[in-house]
C-alpha cells in the first residue's frame, strides 16, 4: 500500500466524498425543505415521485438538465455565464478547510478534511465566501434587467454589512484558542470536554455568527436580494435551467458550510460526552464521531430551514440597522470582553455571565432606541386640510 | 378633493419592550408554532385522484336531460332554457309529437335535437331554473374532459345518457320533482320568494292575488 502514502491520493478521495456528499445533500435538502414547509403549513409536500417522494430530487435534476437554457439577447453573455459558476465555485471552495470528521494528519489515513493543516482556516473561509457576492452582483448586473440590478445592489450592501459581524464574532474564538485553524479549535474543545464547547464561553458570538452567516447566504429572513414580492426573482430573474439551479446549489452549499462551521466552532464538532471523546479509541470510533458531527450539522440545517418558514423577511432599513446598530457593536464589545478576560487572567467561566450581560445591555439599548425620542421632532398632526396631489 | 384633517388618523409605531427588542421570544414563539404543525401530522391536503372531493348538494356540473316515467325525454321543447341561457350554449330544434303514436300520448312537443355546448356553458344553472318541467338539470359531474371541441358538444342522446348515469347515484336528484308537470306548475305550493327576488311593497306584483306573480 505504498501508493496510499501519497497525500494527493487521500486529498482526491476526500474531494470525491465531500463533493458527492454535498451535491446529493443539496438535492435532498431541497426535498427536505419542501417537505418541512409543507408539514408546517399542514400540507403533504411532494409525494408522487417514488415512495414518499424520495425520488423527487432526481426528477427535479433531470428536469433542470433537460430544460431549455435561455440566454436572453440583451445580456452580457460572458458575465451572465460567469455569475452562477462563481456561485458554485466559491461555496464549494470554502468547504475545503471544513473538517467533517476526526481530522488526521497521518499519511495514508483518510484526512476528513480536503485541505488539512490550513492554519488560517477561518480567514480562508471568510475570504472565499465573501467572493460569492460577486456571483450575485455579476449575475444581476449582466442580466441587464432592472429587477436583477436592484436585487444585486441589495445583495452587495447586505453582504458587505454582514461580513463585519461575521468576522468579528470569531475573533473572540481565535483569541481564546490562539489559533485560526478550524481543526485546532475543534480539537481544543474536544480535549476540554463538554464544558469546553465554545457555546458556554461565547454564546453571544454564536448568535452573531449564526445570524450574520444566515444573512451572508441570502436566505430568508435575509433574502432581500431575490424577494419575489418586490423583485420578481431578484438577481436570478433572467436565469433558467441549470444556471438557475447552480445559484441554488451555491445557496444550499453555503447553508451546509455554515451549519458545519457553527457546529465545529461553537458546538464542539464531533465531540460528545462519553461516546465521542478526544481520547476514545475504540474500534469504529471515527464512525461515531462523524455521526455526531453530521447529527449536529443536520440539526443546524433543520433549524435554518425552519427559520426560513417561520420568520417574515426583514425590511431593508431593519436589515441594515440590525447589522450596524446591533450586531457590529455587540461583536466589538464581545471581543473586548474576551481580551479583558485573557489579559487579566480571569477564569474563562467569567465569559458566560459577561456575554449574557452584554446581551442584556444590547437589549436595553434596543428598547431605548425604539422609544420615541424626547427631543427629536415628532411627526405632528397637521393643521388644516391636506390636499391629495394625484386626484381631483 | 382635499382630505379633512379629522379624517386622517396618525398611527405611531408601538414601542418595543426589552424582550421584543431582542427579537428572540418572537423567533422562538414562531418556531414553536411551526414546529407544532410539523409534529402534529395533520394535513388538509386532498389526494385528489384517489380521494374524491365531497361536493355540496347544490354543485353545478355537467347537464343532463331527465326522462319521465315512460322513459321519454321530459323536455317539452319550450325553449325557456335556451332563452334564459346567458352563454347561448343551448340550441333546440322542436318538433310536434306524433298524435297517433301511443308513446307520445299526452305530449304535444318534444325536442328533435337538443344540443348543449359544455365548453360555452358557464354553469350558472339558469336553464335549470327556467325549465318549467324540471327536464334539464345540472349534475355533480365535474371532471369533464375531451380531446376535441366536438366531443364536448353534447347532443340529446348524450345528455340523456348522463341522466342514466347519475339518476341512481344519490348525489343528484336533490332538485328533481318527479311528476307529470313538476313543481313549477303546482301553483298551490309556490315556493316562498327569497330576498333576491323579493318584491317592493308598492310594486304591482305585490298587490297581485298570489304575491310575486304578475297577472295581467
Amino acid at each position: 500500500m505504498e501508493w496510499l502514502q501519497n497525500p494527493l491520493i487521500m486529498a482526491g478521495v476526500a474531494i470525491g466524498i465531500a463533493l458527492g456528499g454535498i451535491l446529493t445533500t443539496c438535492a435532498y435538502l431541497i426535498l427536505l425543505e419542501r417537505k418541512l414547509s409543507a408539514w408546517m403549513q399542514d400540507r403533504l409536500g411532494p409525494n408522487r415521485v417514488g415512495p414518499m417522494g424520495l425520488l423527487q430530487p432526481l426528477a427535479d435534476g433531470a428536469k433542470l438538465m433537460l430544460k431549455e437554457d435561455v440566454i436572453p439577447g440583451h445580456v452580457n453573455k460572458f458575465l451572465f455565464v460567469l455569475g452562477p459558476a462563481i456561485s458554485v465555485f466559491t461555496t464549494m471552495l470554502a468547504f475545503a478547510v471544513v473538517p467533517f470528521g476526526p481530522v488526521s494528519h497521518e499519511k495514508g489515513q483518510f484526512p476528513f478534511v480536503i485541505a488539512p493543516g490550513v492554519d488560517l482556516g477561518i480567514v480562508f473561509i471568510f475570504a472565499v465566501t465573501s467572493l460569492a457576492v460577486y456571483s450575485i452582483i455579476l449575475g444581476g448586473w449582466a442580466s441587464n434587467n432592472k429587477y436583477s440590478a436592484l436585487g444585486s445592489l441589495r445583495a452587495s450592501a447586505q453582504v458587505v454589512s454582514y461580513e463585519i459581524p461575521l468576522g468579528m464574532s470569531v475573533v473572540g474564538l481565535a483569541l481564546l484558542h490562539s489559533s485560526m485553524s478550524l481543526e485546532k479549535i475543534l480539537i481544543n474543545q474536544a480535549e476540554m470536554g463538554f464544558l469546553g464547547w465554545n457555546i458556554w464561553y461565547q454564546p453571544v458570538a454564536c448568535l452573531i455568527f449564526f445570524t450574520a452567516a444566515l444573512a451572508e447566504s441570502n436566505r430568508l429572513p435575509f433574502d432581500l436580494t431575490e424577494c419575489e414580492q418586490e423583485l420578481v426573482g431578484g438577481f436570478h430573474t433572467e436565469y433558467s435551467a441549470m444556471k438557475w439551479a447552480m445559484f441554488f446549489l451555491g445557496e444550499y452549499t453555503h447553508v451546509i458550510t455554515i451549519s458545519f462551521l457553527t457546529s465545529v466552532l461553537f458546538f464542539g464538532g464531533w465531540h460528545f460526552p462519553f461516546i465521542a471523546e478526544a481520547a476514545s479509541a475504540y474500534p469504529g470510533a471515527w464512525v461515531v464521531k462523524v455521526g455526531v458531527l453530521l447529527f449536529k450539522v443536520s440539526c443546524m440545517i433543520v433549524l435554518i430551514q425552519m427559520l426560513r418558514w417561520t420568520i417574515p423577511r426583514f425590511r431593508f432599513d431593519q436589515l441594515m440597522s440590525l447589522a450596524w446598530k446591533g450586531l457590529i457593536p455587540m461583536a466589538t464589545v464581545n471581543v473586548l470582553i474576551v481580551m479583558c478576560v485573557l489579559e487579566f487572567n480571569l477564569p474563562r467561566l467569567w465569559l458566560l455571565p459577561l456575554s449574557l450581560l452584554l446581551f442584556v445591555g444590547v437589549g436595553l439599548i434596543g428598547t431605548q432606541a425604539s422609544l420615541p425620542a424626547s427631543g427629536a421632532v415628532r411627526r405632528k398632526k397637521p393643521v388644516g386640510p391636506i390636499v391629495a396631489a394625484a386626484h381631483h | 378633493m382635499p382630505i379633512c384633517a379629522d379624517d386622517v388618523e396618525w398611527v405611531e409605531e408601538p414601542t418595543m419592550n426589552f424582550w421584543e427588542s431582542t427579537f428572540l421570544p418572537a423567533i422562538f414563539g414562531g418556531l414553536q408554532i411551526t414546529g407544532s404543525h410539523v409534529v402534529d401530522g395533520k394535513t388538509v391536503t386532498h389526494q385528489y385522484p384517489e380521494e374524491k372531493p365531497v361536493l355540496p348538494a347544490h354543485y353545478r356540473g355537467v347537464h343532463r336531460l331527465n326522462k319521465d316515467e315512460a322513459g321519454r325525454v321530459k323536455c317539452v321543447a319550450c325553449m325557456m332554457c335556451a332563452t334564459a341561457c346567458p352563454a347561448h350554449c343551448i340550441s333546440i330544434v322542436a318538433t310536434e309529437a306524433p298524435k297517433d303514436d301511443p308513446l307520445w300520448n299526452g305530449r304535444d312537443k318534444f325536442p328533435l335535437s337538443f344540443e348543449l355546448d359544455e365548453l360555452k356553458c358557464i354553469y350558472c344553472g339558469m336553464c335549470e331554473e327556467a325549465c318549467p318541467c324540471d327536464a334539464i338539470e345540472l349534475t355533480h359531474i365535474y371532471d369533464l374532459v375531451g380531446t376535441t371541441r366536438q366531443e364536448l358538444l353534447f347532443d340529446k342522446n348524450k345528455l340523456l345518457s348522463v341522466y342514466d348515469q347519475t339518476k341512481d347515484c344519490g348525489l343528484d336528484p336533490v332538485r328533481t320533482k318527479r311528476g307529470a308537470l313538476s313543481g313549477c306548475s303546482e301553483f298551490a305550493n309556490l315556493p316562498t320568494l327569497g330576498p333576491a327576488t323579493s318584491v317592493k311593497a308598492d310594486d304591482r306584483a305585490a298587490k297581485a292575488a298570489s304575491p310575486g306573480v304578475i297577472h295581467d
